[in-house]
């Protein structure tokens, strides 16, 4: 085994760097190289210890496993350290603003850890007999209400395990509601400043997809959608506030023209921190709409989940919404709803989407977020959300083109282009400039609605120092892009890799470690 | 207020670089009859910590915690001990607050962490190439049947009786959708029954079948061989799909590879994560490699930067929505990271000589369990080769069986009539799991409180 199993050697030097030595470790200081478990464990290493089998007759069928698995082993202090150092070499909230629009990476507070840590939460089988699991019946229940009451819908279904899980959930329910009345459709609007996800769950519940365009000032054509409302139109799926920052203004319009033709308004929920209990999607028509718990309701994003992504439903989809969901009893006592007792009150639910009863884990963290804020909080969430973001547009919009800056105020987040950059620098040139002033990119080229979109929202959690020292660093980075400064093609220098060759990782894809003959020594 | 650093002299300030007179002002765009001027009503204001923390206290008392009692529920969630070290790694802030790794420069933690994750998911399985991660074993299964449809082109699937029902349930869901043909069975009581269930699912491939879906451990606790079974799959041009809803059996049984699935997917609960309710869980996906390009979810790939250095990135992204849109080969966005990463953490503990062991002890304690059971009168096993959970046929229903050892605080497994609900075949069937956390006093109180409901 080499002892730097990163794959660079002292001679290849290091671009950017120079006048400095290279170390015989490859490490830099508190840059710390880390192999892979694989190059550092054996199969024979095990960092847990167990107690005597009690002998018996091995009941196993002739089925026993006697090939090697490939599992490498460390002890376990050599296992805390190789996931803290590989835990260095990753941005986080608890490091600094993480400004990805349409992601909402706020603060992530550690009450909601504790809660979920609870052994009345955290070690309890979704197959008890109900009676011993009331209280976890209950923190669904109670956070259901809470969704229901801050959405002004009529139910909610708590199953669904993200996002684009709730979206399949509310087409799922549109199409069992339009089946339920004998009346198949087949299309899906979906504007041109949807997230993928729209479309691409649209097209898994078996409709065909068709784009409605943005207006000059970023929001959706309302004429063009108009037009094209007729009885094959299933659903017209919206973001709101939108992903170019945008409030839909035309919302309660577009939803009554929507319903005239008989169609269910489907609203992607993940902007939904913009205007928390500042108004209710139910007052604007929505019949269905996805709610991230790890978005608006700080549950932990962890490095690309686990999400959750409960739906609330208008009065007429609410029938229509899966299995099972949590009943409350007039004496007080919860109880499940599945297969078997959804019976005669629940004919038209569209089954179930996950085994269990959905991300409990999610739900006992947004509930302590929710009640730590109560609604005046989140109100306040809401209002400090879009006067960040607000702020951060009006000093950046004679930094860098601001495409919709005169179509009114910003929402949650504030969207620009690469318009007017010099000497070929791009967006993602910014992007990777950011990363060596210590920050994460905004979200990049998407919206797909502008050229070489930057989408950057800072949240609520953000104080003001904070948010005037990011616009500095973009400020900074942006008019060395203007000036065609070509050192930012080669961004990130300071970071743990600079720009990985993701062509390579597509062409030839290497997906796992393997023991390759030619590799050992 | 505790999370919102702004200062009303803050928020002047903001305003008037803003240029609006208040924060109501940029809120403009909203219908003004529609905007909120107060809290909503019949919801309560925010409290402090320690008020949250008493609240929901309460609330987690009201329910009957595993690790108190004896404990003995499985059919797909299980209860085994997770060494610290799990815990204390995943709640470290750059792996709990980061975001999806876009931006591998600054996020090789996480993608390190994944591509680790996928060869171990790969090894255990015994398969070519593994995902990093889908939300469960359930929503993973259904995945597995749609690829194996853009695979073969085909729309007949054909289910095991030994499938859990819940993902027998997802999967009628989302064909009902898709178009899909599913043919299912209940399982049986009959100690034959999986020797009976291979010579079925073989007849039943035909020409037309996608796919033929198979669990292993099954629901009640069976073991099979389902290498004839992939044969036959592969003579009619059919996939064979194995689910592994316990992971830990793969340190004692023959992997699916090895039989020669083509996708094998499941649930990775029982390493790493806790039981939890129900979810937050881990779906685990692995395939050959020629149908990488049909796999859905997200993959880690290995490259280099541009020094030359071993990096990782996320990879065949145009297999995704963010890309394809609607053409995508599904529309999974958010994967299961942290319930991975606290999978590779208790993997790299074990390593293959834990997972051996651990398996190992987990299947002596339950030979030992269930020799212990089958004393008691007119109570008979019905899986006579069985990893970690076995199935007794009382001499009555199990259900109320169930509950009445729960009075008597014995989390004493589940019944078959809470999985299958008015099937008078499967009401006197009771699943009971065994593992490593089960003590020979659980097992002796088991067998009290299961002979006082039964008297």
């Amino acid at each position: 085994m080499t002892i730097n199993p990163s794959g660079w050697r002292p001679e290849q030097g290091v671009a950017n760097d120079t006048g400095r030595a290279p170390t015989f470790t490859g490490n830099r200081a508190l840059m710390l190289e880390e192999p892979l478990i694989f190059e550092i464990g054996s199969t024979t290493t095990t960092g847990v210890d167990f107690g005597e089998a009690p002998s018996g007759a091995n009941r196993l069928g002739g089925l026993d496993r006697t090939a090697p698995i490939g599992c490498y082993g460390l002890s376990e202090p050599e296992t805390v350290r190789h996931f803290t150092r590989l835990s260095r070499q990753n941005y986080a909230i608890d490091l600094g603003l993480f400004p990805l629009g349409s992601c909402t990476m706020k603060h992530n507070p550690r009450i909601n850890e504790k809660i979920a840590r609870l052994p009345g939460f955290a070690d309890v089988h979704p197959l008890q007999p109900q009676e011993t699991v009331q209280g976890a019946y209950a923190v669904i229940q109670n956070l259901a209400v809470w969704l229901i009451k801050l959405t002004g819908m009529y139910g909610v279904a708590m199953s669904p395990k993200a996002g684009a899980h709730g979206e399949l959930c509310g087409l799922l329910a549109i199409r069992a509601a339009l089946e339920a009345r004998g009346d198949v459709r087949q299309v899906v609007l979906v504007p041109e400043s949807a997230h993928g996800t729209n479309p691409a769950t649209a097209a898994f519940c078996g409709y065909a997809v068709e784009t409605i365009p943005a207006t000059g000032e970023g929001r959706v054509d309302f004429e063009a959608l108009k037009a094209r409302l007729r009885p094959d139109v299933a659903a017209v799926m919206i973001t709101n506030p939108n992903t170019c920052g945008l409030f839909e203004r035309d919302l309660k319009a577009i939803s009554d023209a929507v319903h005239a033709v008989g169609a269910y308004v489907y609203c992607d929920g993940a902007n939904f921190n913009a205007i928390v209990g500042k108004v209710r999607p139910g007052d604007l028509g929505i019949d269905a709409m996805h709610i991230n718990l790890h978005k608006t309701f700080s549950t932990p994003h962890g490095g690309g989940g686990p999400g959750a992504g409960p739906v609330v439903l208008s009065e007429a989809l609410a029938p229509f919404g899966p299995l099972p969901f949590v009943g409350l009893h007039a004496d007080g006592r919860y109880e499940l709803v599945e297969e078997e007792t959804a019976g005669e009150d629940h004919p038209h639910a569209f089954g179930r989407m996950a085994a269990f009863h959905g991300q409990m884990g999610m739900f006992t963290r947004a509930l302590s977020y929710i009640l730590s804020h109560g609604a005046d909080g989140l109100a306040r969430v809401a209002e400090d959300a879009v006067l960040n973001a607000n702020y951060v547009l009006r000093s950046l919009e004679g930094v860098l083109e601001a495409p919709f800056a005169a179509s009114g105020p910003c929402m949650h987040e504030a969207l620009f282009t690469d318009n007017g950059l010099g000497g070929g620098i791009t967006t993602l040139d910014i992007a990777k400039g950011l990363i060596d002033e210590g920050y994460h990119p905004m979200t990049v080229y998407f919206p797909l609605v502008v050229h070489g979109a930057m989408l950057i929202e800072p949240t609520e959690t953000e104080s003001k120092a904070s948010l005037d020292q990011f616009i500095g660093a973009l400020k900074a980075v942006a008019e060395r892009a203007q000036a065609g400064d070509q050192s930012l093609k080669a961004a990130p220098i300071y970071a743990p890799r600079r720009r990985l060759d993701e062509t390579a990782a597509a062409r030839k894809p290497v997906l796992s470690w393997k023991d390759l003959p030619e590799a050992a020594e | 207020m505790r999370f919102l650093p702004l200062t009303d002299d803050d928020r002047a300030e903001m305003l008037e670089v803003i240029g609006a007179p208040t924060i109501e002002a940029l809120f403009a765009d909203v219908p003004q009859d529609l905007l909120l001027k107060q809290p909503i009503e019949g919801l309560p204001l925010h409290v402090s910590e320690m008020a949250v923390e008493r609240q929901l206290k309460a609330l987690a008392a009201n329910n009957m915690v595993a690790g108190d009692v004896p404990f003995f529920l499985g059919c797909g969630a299980y209860r085994h001990h997770i060494p610290a070290t799990v815990d204390h790694i995943i709640q470290r802030g750059e792996f709990l607050t980061s975001y999806t790794p876009y931006q591998p420069e600054i996020a090789q933690g996480t993608l390190q962490a994944l591509f680790e994750f996928q060869t171990q998911v790969a090894a255990m399985f015994g398969c070519e190439v593994a995902n990093a991660s889908m939300y469960d074993g359930s929503t993973a299964c259904w995945e597995a049947i749609g690829m194996a449809r853009r695979i073969t082109r085909k729309k007949k699937a054909i289910l095991s009786a030994g499938l859990h029902p819940h993902y027998v349930s997802v999967c009628t869901t989302m064909a009902k959708f898709t178009g899909d043909t599913l043919e299912t069975a209940l399982p049986t009581l009959d100690p034959e029954a999986p020797a009976k269930e291979l010579a079925r699912l073989v007849a039943a491939v035909d020409g037309e079948t996608s796919c033929v879906v198979v669990q292993t451990p099954s629901i009640l606790g069976h073991i099979g061989d389902w290498s004839a079974l992939a044969e036959a799959c592969h003579a009619k041009g059919a996939l064979l799909i194995v689910v592994v809803t316990e992971p830990v059996s793969l340190g004692a049984i023959k992997s699916p590879g090895e039989m020669g699935a083509d996708i094998v997917v499941g649930e990775g609960q029982s390493i790493g994560v806790g039981l939890n309710f129900g979810g937050p869980y881990v779906g685990l996906f692995a395939t050959r490699e020629k149908y990488v390009r049909q796999m859905p979810g997200r993959l880690c790939g290995e490259t280099t930067d541009a020094d030359g250095k071993r990096g990782f990135v996320l990879t065949l992204s145009t297999r995704e929505q963010h890309i394809r849109r609607e053409k995508a080969t599904s529309n999974i966005c958010t994967n299961a990271g942290l319930c991975a990463l606290a999978f590779t953490v208790h993997m790299s503990l074990l390593g293959e000589a834990g997972l051996r062991k651990l398996a190992l002890l987990n299947h002596a304690k339950a030979v030992a369990a269930a020799d212990r059971l089958v004393e008691i009168d007119g109570v008979e096993l019905v899986t006579p080769s069985f990893f970690n959970e076995f199935t007794l046929r009382l001499p009555r229903e199990a259900r109320p069986v169930v509950r009445a050892m729960a009075e008597k605080g014995v989390l004493g497994g589940v019944s078959l009539g809470r999985l299958y609900p008015g099937i008078e075949a499967l009401a006197n069937g009771l699943v009971l799991a065994v593992t490593e956390t089960t003590t020979s006093e659980d097992v002796e109180a088991l067998a009290s409180a299961l002979e006082d409901a039964l008297a």
